[in-house]
Formats: structure tokens, C-alpha cells, sequence
């Protein structure tokens, strides 16, 4: 029994079967890797998982629960962190306090009414986020406004938001879309630091085959809204059914 | 002090000396000097900065914090006076009841109006807001004339109970007081060529706005005042970060409600009368001019701007043709004409014009209100002052890199 759990789920965006019938099943303290052409459906099926979009038919638990139905900030409360495929962040906000805010998340809930403490009276929460800045090296940059930041610090940055949570999940959308290699490797070594540091179970959907293959325990591959293989890198790298989706099918002449 | 950092302790401190002394500072300058009439000293005026500023400071929270941009406002202050001349009405002309159910009932209302405008944002957010004050003035003269007495608007009268104040035989009607000090009693001093007014009401609502300028210190240096910034931010980042922002963005709408409320049953204690144009969207557009032209998103923005528009209100409406012929008497005949003719369009029943090319001069040039106007020339001083050094770098958000010739 894996920590998230789906089961036959399916979605229609009306005349598209988006998703067919996918049934996943992630470990505990894994890394696993969701991979597939454009439109096999993944960023749908993440949607599912966090609460954006409601499946059809089929189930979605993490650890034991059902997903479905709840609201993302629900979700996230149960120890669910998402990461999205371009950063999220407070743009307006400063780095040391786009830190802040999941951490009054995690510790008040969704909602306080918490208006006559100062945040300088909050010593054990400075600390945690202040330590979170110091683990993915932004001490430097923490009074810097975040839509200041580089394209790669505002990666880091979100990581730190998610990881300050101490999720028991971290979801990553397509984590290096858009980068150059450098960034890339950069954040496969960031992703790579977080897999050996913590405890910590990771979802993956990546285009990058790169990326995929240095980071992940096992891949499922979907392809039109349907998993074809989940297996470990190594057997996925040869596998027929997987230059097939990529590639298209061999013609004969 | 009082929980605040020592930047701030100072602040505040500054902020109340000034306000202590406002009945001073806006005397500058002497009788008789051909310029007393630019003089701001006067009860009337002062009340005014001091409760529109509250105003401006409330309505401040809601759109300086979390972005939505209501054009309603002006619904709780309407609603906030009829509440306030209630409570001389039927209880006392005390005017602590009359404020705190003023409070209350903005509140209440805010609660009513934020639940169902906040399940949108932007532009639809201001519309629903636009059309639930314009509707609540529009009951005020129709259907609600009982309570508000529709055109004439809600007043005093000898026949009222007063409960609390016990029957008088007095022809004359009461004052609002509070316990026994009248709100209109003054204390003159003649110093200097100048009459300096020291007003009761004047320092009820000068103690009432820094209380209410305190808490909304405490709130914007509260995690709960990051959050309301963070919503303007980024709503969906918060969502996927375990927040819900819909509490947020009411509980800010029902604050801002209530300074709104608290500013109306202000109005109402220094001169006790309601009347529907309160509400008026014009009364709503008016905070928020005031709230940008001073800095939206900063402390003393709201205040200064709330300070700027009633100055001008009442010192350039003031200026009327006969004031301006005696300036320019000295002009030939023809040309004097010309330029009071000039003159008198941005004066007297011409003083919006002067707002407006204000107002559009700041948010031209000075994007962040006057309070940016002000930490430029601050900065523009300490430049001038002492060198920098490595550690005191300019700041690069606000110093953005020239941008690269176009070729």
C-alpha cells in the first residue's frame, strides 16, 4: 500500500478522455517519476491529486484518505506540497517572508486570526524559516523582493516554501521546464540533496529525460490518458512500448 | 513600546505629537497677513482630516493590503452616522455608545456585503461593492425613510427620549458631550497675531484616529497583515500552501468596515445629523483618491491624503471672486480680469479641478502616492549628507537598472 493511492481515475473535458483509466501507486520515501508525450495527460492527472480538478470516476488517498472533493489548501493541510511548473511565488513579498507564510500555514492551519502578535515575537518560526534559507543558500537574498530574484532563485525559493511544510508528499510539475542546462542540473542536484536529507516522498512529472533518469526509484509512463509501464529506470529506458509512444509506431514500408 | 519596534515607537510618536499640535502647526500664519485664509487651523477642518484620515487608514487595509478595490465604502460610513444619531436619539448624547454601535452595525453590514462581493475579485469585486452601497443609498430615500428620514436626513429633536439623559426642560436642543464636555466647546489662545482653537471634538477624534492608526500598525506588522499581502500577491499560491483566503479577505473587509463605520459615527458625534448622501458614490470614489494620492499599501499614506483633500476642500472652495479681485488689484483693469477669471475656475466651486490636476500629477510622476514623494526627498537628504558606503547600497528594487537604447 503506497502513501497516495489512485484507483481507476478518469476525467472527459468533453469530447477528450483526458484520462482514461489510471491507476498509481506511490511508495513511501520514494521518488517517482511521471512521464509521457504532450497530452498524455499528466499535468490533468496532478490536478486531480491536488484538488484543481475533480476526476469522474475512480479514487484519489494519501495515506488512507480520500482527496476527492476537498479544496487544494485542504489538501495541503493533510501534507500535500505542490510545486508548479512555473515558480509561485510572492512576488511582492520578500524572501524571508514568502518562507514565513507556509510556516504560520503549517503550525496556525488555513485560517487565524493572528492580528495583534508581531511576526518579530514569533521567535521559533524566524528560526525554522531562517534555517530553511540557510539549508538551500538564500540567507543572502532573504530582503530581496521575490519577483527581484533570478528565474533559478525563485525555483529555489518555492522548494524552500514547500519544504519548510515538512510535506509527507512533494509534488513537482515539470520542475526544470523552460530552464537552461546549468539550471537544470542545478535543480537536479537541489532535488537530489532533498531525496538524501529528508524523509520525504516525491511525484515528479518531467518532459526531461535527464532529469527523469537521475532522479527517480520508478517511472510510470502515461500515454493518451492511460499508464502503458511502471517499472524502474533501467527497465524503462529499453522498453518497446516507451520508444513506441514517444517515437510513433514503426511503419512498414 | 506597546509592542511595536523602536522604528516604529518612533513613528507613532511622531505621529501623535503632530496631531497634538495640529491646532498649532495649521495656524502658520498670522492674522491680517494676507495669507490667513490659507490657515487650516479651525475646528471644523481639523475633525475632518481627523476622521477621514481614520477613514482612509481603514479603507487602506482592505485595498493597500489585499488589492480588492472596493467602491463602497462610503455605505458604512453612511450607515455608521445613522447608527451614531440613533444613539443620541434614543440613549444619550454621550458619544461613546453612539460610535460603538456605529462599529457594530458597519460591521454588520460589512459582513453582509463582503460574504457576497468577495466571491469575486477585480473588476467585478468594485462593481458589486458599487451597486450594494448605491442600493443602500437608495434605500436610505425610499423604503427606509422611517429609520432615516429619507430627503430631510435623520436629526435631533426635543421630543426624542434620551433614556439615559433623564428629561430637560431646556429649549434649546442638547449637545454631544462626552460625560459633560462638549464636543463644540472650544479653548481660544491669542498669540503671536494668531488664534490657536483648542477644540474638545477636535481631540476626541485626534484620540480616536491614533488609536486606530495604532491598531492598524499592529495589524500591518502582524503575520495576519502578511497574509492580506501575500492574497494580493499571489491567491493561488496561497491556496496550495495550506491557506484558505476567503477568511482573510472578509475579516479585512469587515476591519475596514468598521474604521468606515467608526469614521461615519464620528462625523456624526461632532455634528449630529444623517443624511443619505453619505452613501453617495462620489463619498466612496473620495477614499479612494485620498488612500492613492497619499500611498496605497503604506501607513501615513492614507492620512496625508485624507489631510491634502479636505485642506483643499475647504481652504480653495473658500476663494471666491472677491477674494481673488482683492489679490490681483494691483493688475491693469483688462489683464486683472484675465487672471481672475483663470484664477476663479480652479477656485471656490472650482476646487475639484485643482484635485484633479493634483491628483494627476502624483500618480504621474510620484506612482507611489506622496509618501514616495517624500522618501525621495528624504533619500535626496541623506545622499546629500554622508557618503555610502559598501554596506548602505541603494536598493535595487526601487533603483531598476536604465533600461537598454532601443536602436
Amino acid at each position: 500500500m503506497g502513501i497516495l493511492e489512485v484507483k481507476g481515475v478518469g476525467k472527459r473535458f468533453g469530447g477528450l478522455q483526458a484520462l482514461g483509466d489510471v491507476n498509481l501507486s506511490v511508495q513511501e520515501n520514494t521518488v517517482h517519476a511521471i512521464i509521457g508525450p504532450n497530452g498524455a495527460g499528466k499535468s490533468t492527472l496532478l490536478n486531480c491529486l491536488v484538488g484543481k480538478l475533480i476526476p469522474d470516476t475512480g479514487s484519489v488517498t494519501f495515506d488512507g484518505q480520500s482527496v476527492l472533493g476537498r479544496k487544494p489548501h485542504e489538501i495541503n493541510q493533510m501534507g500535500i506540497s505542490r510545486v508548479f511548473q512555473t515558480p509561485e511565488i510572492f512576488g511582492d513579498l520578500t524572501v524571508m517572508e514568502n518562507v514565513l507564510i507556509p510556516c504560520f500555514a503549517k503550525r496556525d492551519g488555513s485560517f487565524r486570526m493572528h492580528a495583534y502578535e508581531s511576526i518579530e515575537q514569533e521567535p521559533d518560526i524566524l528560526q525554522k524559516a531562517e534555517q530553511m534559507l540557510i539549508d538551500v543558500n538564500m540567507i543572502d537574498k532573504r530582503h530581496m523582493n521575490g519577483s527581484s530574484l533570478s528565474r533559478g532563485d525563485k525555483r529555489r525559493l518555492e522548494m524552500a516554501m514547500c519544504l519548510v511544510q515538512d510535506p509527507r508528499l512533494l509534488l513537482l510539475d515539470e520542475p526544470t521546464a523552460g530552464m537552461a542546462r546549468a539550471d537544470t542540473n542545478n535543480t537536479i542536484d537541489l532535488l537530489k540533496e532533498i531525496k538524501e536529507q529528508r524523509d520525504i516522498t516525491m511525484a515528479i512529472i518531467e518532459h526531461d529525460m535527464h532529469v527523469v533518469f537521475s532522479l527517480a526509484d520508478r517511472i510510470t509512463v502515461l500515454a493518451q490518458g492511460t499508464p502503458l509501464v511502471e517499472d524502474t529506470p533501467d527497465n524503462i529506458k529499453g522498453h518497446p512500448k516507451v520508444k513506441e509512444a514517444y517515437l510513433g509506431e514503426t511503419q512498414e514500408v | 513600546m506597546l509592542g511595536l519596534n523602536k522604528t516604529d515607537s518612533k513613528f507613532l510618536l511622531i505621529v501623535i505629537l503632530l496631531t497634538i499640535f495640529t491646532p498649532i502647526l495649521m495656524q502658520p500664519f498670522a492674522a491680517n497677513s494676507g495669507l490667513d485664509q490659507f490657515n487650516g487651523g479651525y475646528p471644523d477642518l481639523m475633525q475632518k482630516v481627523a476622521i477621514f484620515g481614520i477613514f482612509a487608514v481603514g479603507f487602506n487595509i482592505l485595498f493597500g493590503l489585499t488589492g480588492y478595490l472596493s467602491f463602497g465604502h462610503a455605505a458604512f460610513l453612511g450607515i455608521g452616522s445613522y447608527a451614531a444619531v440613533w444613539m443620541f436619539k434614543l440613549l444619550t448624547m454621550n458619544v461613546i455608545p453612539a460610535i460603538l454601535l456605529a462599529m457594530i452595525v458597519s460591521g454588520l453590514l460589512a459582513v453582509v456585503i463582503g460574504y457576497i462581493s468577495l466571491r469575486r475579485s477585480g473588476i467585478y469585486f468594485s462593481i458589486l461593492t458599487l451597486a450594494f452601497a448605491q442600493m443602500c443609498y437608495k434605500m436610505a430615500y425610499s423604503v427606509l425613510t422611517p429609520i432615516t428620514n429619507g430627503e430631510t436626513g435623520l436629526q435631533l429633536s426635543l421630543s426624542d427620549p434620551r433614556v439615559l439623559d433623564g428629561a430637560t426642560t431646556s429649549t434649546s436642543l442638547p449637545v454631544t458631550n462626552i460625560f459633560g464636555l462638549a464636543m463644540n466647546s472650544s479653548y481660544k489662545v491669542e498669540a503671536l497675531n494668531r488664534v490657536f482653537t483648542f477644540n474638545v471634538g477636535f481631540y476626541f477624534c485626534a484620540i480616536i484616529a491614533i488609536i486606530a492608526f495604532y491598531v492598524a500598525i499592529r495589524l500591518f506588522r502582524s503575520p495576519f497583515g502578511m497574509m492580506l499581502r501575500a492574497v494580493k500577491s499571489n491567491q493561488q499560491r496561497m491556496n496550495y500552501m495550506g491557506l484558505n483566503t476567503k477568511p482573510y479577505t472578509l475579516a479585512a473587509f469587515v476591519i475596514s468596515g468598521m474604521y468606515a463605520g467608526l469614521a461615519g459615527g464620528l462625523l456624526a458625534a461632532m455634528d449630529p445629523l444623517a443624511g443619505a448622501d453619505r452613501m453617495l458614490w462620489t463619498a466612496s470614489g473620495e477614499v479612494v483618491i485620498m488612500t492613492i494620492l497619499g500611498g496605497a499599501g503604506t501607513l501615513m499614506g492614507p492620512v496625508l491624503g485624507a489631510g491634502v483633500i479636505k485642506y483643499l476642500e475647504n481652504i480653495f472652495s473658500k476663494i471666491n471672486e472677491t477674494v481673488l479681485h482683492s489679490w490681483f488689484h494691483w493688475l491693469p483693469d483688462g489683464i486683472e480680469e484675465v487672471v481672475v477669471w483663470i484664477f476663479a475656475r480652479f477656485t471656490g466651486e472650482g476646487w475639484h479641478l485643482t484635485l484633479g490636476i493634483t491628483f494627476m500629477l502624483v500618480v504621474t510622476f510620484l506612482p507611489g502616492g506622496l509618501v514616495e514623494g517624500l522618501k525621495r526627498l528624504a533619500r535626496l537628504a541623506r545622499k546629500g549628507r554622508k557618503k555610502t558606503d559598501k554596506f548602505d547600497e541603494s536598493d535595487p528594487d526601487h533603483t531598476p537598472p536604465p533600461s537598454k537604447h532601443v536602436v
